[in-house]
């Protein structure tokens, strides 16, 4: 039987993914954004398992919402990637460091 | 189903939606030449906006589309001082965007749809509403930062605060979710702020109820730019282009103060005293880290943004008192930060010009030489910054510290003097430079001949000085709004 609190857990086990993704990750910044993508899925999860185990519709509402914001930030934060590989042709963490203090 | 009345009271925000909707259209149609028209036409536009929002006010709370939008005193107050800000903004930076080629539609539509998100956030009165407000104006701002496409900073300060704002907005739904969850634990579940209230005196799992407040107010840091939550705040002013600097400077921080109101009032009352002692942590670390770190900068963006970090300390003292007098104090506090903000950014834009950027605090060397007016502006708004009577700063330092007093709060309010007598050495060594040394070889200090940005410079300028001789009827609004 899979109970709400098994779906809690999955929801913090992906949340945690996602922020050690956005720590750890020295390399790529494409891995930032997948880790943020992943940051507002775990979020759904949650949001769902809540709505459909305590029977009110108002979370799932919600899950659209950050769906959609979600789409809207993965455009922009893509047209940020775009211009930071054109004006420095690497998109390597470790070399995004002109500023500092 | 919604009423023409909902619509009747969410009137200035939509307005402000067609309105920005037909400027992307205007821009889409217009002749090259005709472009710079775009610039009165959206100050006209936020003017409209302000006076719709003075006239329609009214006395008791109003809710829309079934409690999803509240409009308040709090909410009008907060709007027209963003709206205002942004007016400041866009004047201000007119000459800069014409030196850079950045005179573009796209500048004005994005800050009139960031200046939405702010009135929908400071609006909220349901969870979804405050996320859509703030991802709205969260989104508008990276696109700005990033809005100089050739230049190398900008696009490094949008990334970095492209990463660090969806960690924030990740944490704050995290934390939405767990007290959406606790809320369903012993009642109905509920989004609604109005609702969520009182969640604390029956929910069956209050542990889950504080992690989720924990998460939101980490999220609600990350926004204000309070310390340990500031890493984006340096980077990105010192990296955006100065008018861009100005707003997430000015209205921005209404818009937080807005948010933090609306989320841990309205919503979180109830649990006050356990997040009173978080937001008293976050305060001390942002006046300790935001004034000594400020010391050492050299870069005046830099400077101004260390300082903001210190402000966002003073603005948590008031909100960490919990009571009506604190919110007050804090929101006079927001407000008086943005005017200086606006003022102390305004000046550096009115003394950058065409392959010069005034953003080294050496730029600024005998400045009252080459330019005394500007100098004594700048001078008002560096005063005002540190808080010296009888400046508009010196008052709200002190209702601040007040409220965090008369909450039984006195070591906060000590550490707060102690840090704005540090914080002194910093904004005197501005006026320092501007008054006491030599002018550079060569340098060509010269404030811009642009009308339209002197006179409203030196009205937001000399306003610090005015708001702080006669500081009672702004303050007995604020009050107002409170109940007080």
């Amino acid at each position: 039987m899979i109970t709400l609190s098994h779906y809690i857990v999955l929801g913090a086990v992906l949340f945690c993914i996602a922020v050690a993704g956005l720590f750890i990750n020295r390399k790529n910044v494409i891995v930032l954004l997948m880790s943020i993508e992943l940051m507002l899925l775990a979020v759904n999860m949650n949001f769902v398992a809540f709505s459909r185990f305590l029977g009110d519709v108002s979370g799932q509402v919600f899950v659209f919402f950050i769906l959609t914001v979600a789409a809207a930030e993965a455009a922009i934060g893509l047209a940020i990637l775009v211009l930071l590989f054109r004006n420095r042709s690497t998109i390597n963490i470790a070399d995004i460091d002109s500023m500092k203090g | 189903m919604p009423t023409f009345i909902d619509i009747l009271i969410m009137a200035p925000e939509f307005y402000l939606v067609a309105a920005a909707c037909l400027l992307l259209l205007l821009d889409a149609f217009m002749k090259p030449e005709q472009r710079p028209m775009l610039h009165w036409i959206s100050i006209v536009v936020l003017l409209v906006a302000i006076y719709m929002l003075i006239a329609g006010q009214s006395e008791q709370t109003v809710t829309a589309f079934g409690d999803m939008f509240v409009r308040d005193r709090v909410a009008d107050i907060l709007k027209i001082f963003a709206l205002l800000t942004t007016v400041l903004v866009m004047v201000y930076a007119r000459p800069y965007l014409i030196d850079r080629k950045l005179l573009i539609g796209e500048f004005y539509t994005l800050m009139i749809f960031a200046v939405i998100g702010i009135m929908l956030l400071v609006s909220a009165g349901n969870l979804v509403t405050v996320y859509l407000g703030l991802e709205l104006l969260s989104l508008s701002s990276y696109a700005l930062v990033a809005l100089n496409r050739d230049a190398r900073l900008p696009s490094e300060a949008a990334i970095k605060y492209f990463v660090l704002g969806a960690l924030a907005s990740g944490m704050l739904l995290y934390g939405m979710s767990m007290v959406y969850g606790a809320s369903g634990m012993g009642g109905t579940p509920s989004l609604d702020l109005a609702q969520l209230h009182n969640v604390a005196t029956y929910t069956t799992t209050p542990k889950l109820l504080l992690f989720g407040l924990i998460f939101m107010i980490v999220g609600i840091g990350f926004k204000l730019g309070a310390a340990p939550f500031h890493m984006w705040i340096p980077d990105v002013y010192q990296g955006a282009p100065t008018p861009v600097t100005t707003l997430i400077a000015s209205g921005s921080k209404l818009a937080a103060f807005g948010m933090a109101y609306r989320l841990l009032s309205s919503g979180m009352g109830d649990l006050s005293q356990h997040w009173q002692l978080m937001l008293a942590v976050l305060a001390v670390a942002s006046l300790a880290i935001g004034n000594l770190v400020a010391i050492v900068q050299t870069n005046l963006k830099r400077m101004l943004a260390y300082s903001t970090i210190s402000h966002m300390g003073y603005l948590l003292l008031g909100l960490a008192a919990a009571g009506p007098e604190g919110y007050a104090a804090a929101m006079f506090y927001a407000i008086s930060y943005a005017l200086m903000g606006a003022a102390a950014f305004g000046v550096m834009l009115a003394l950058t010009r065409a392959g010069f950027e005034c953003e080294e605090i050496a730029d600024l060397k005998g400045l009252n030489q080459k330019s005394p007016w500007m100098a004594f502006l700048m001078l008002l708004a560096m005063f005002s910054l540190a808080g010296v009577p009888p400046l508009f700063g010196f008052w709200a330092k002190v209702l601040v510290l007040e409220a965090a007093i008369h909450a039984n709060m006195l070591w906060l309010a000590i550490v707060g003097i102690v840090f704005a007598i540090i914080g002194l050495y910093y904004y005197l060594h501005v006026i320092k430079v501007m008054y006491f040394d030599k002018p550079a070889e060569g340098s060509e200090l010269q404030a811009k001949p642009d009308a339209s940005l002197r006179v409203v410079l030196s009205l937001n300028a000399l306003s610090l000085l005015v708001l702080g001789l006669y500081w009672g009827p702004l303050l007995g609004w604020c009050r107002s709004a409170f109940g007080l």
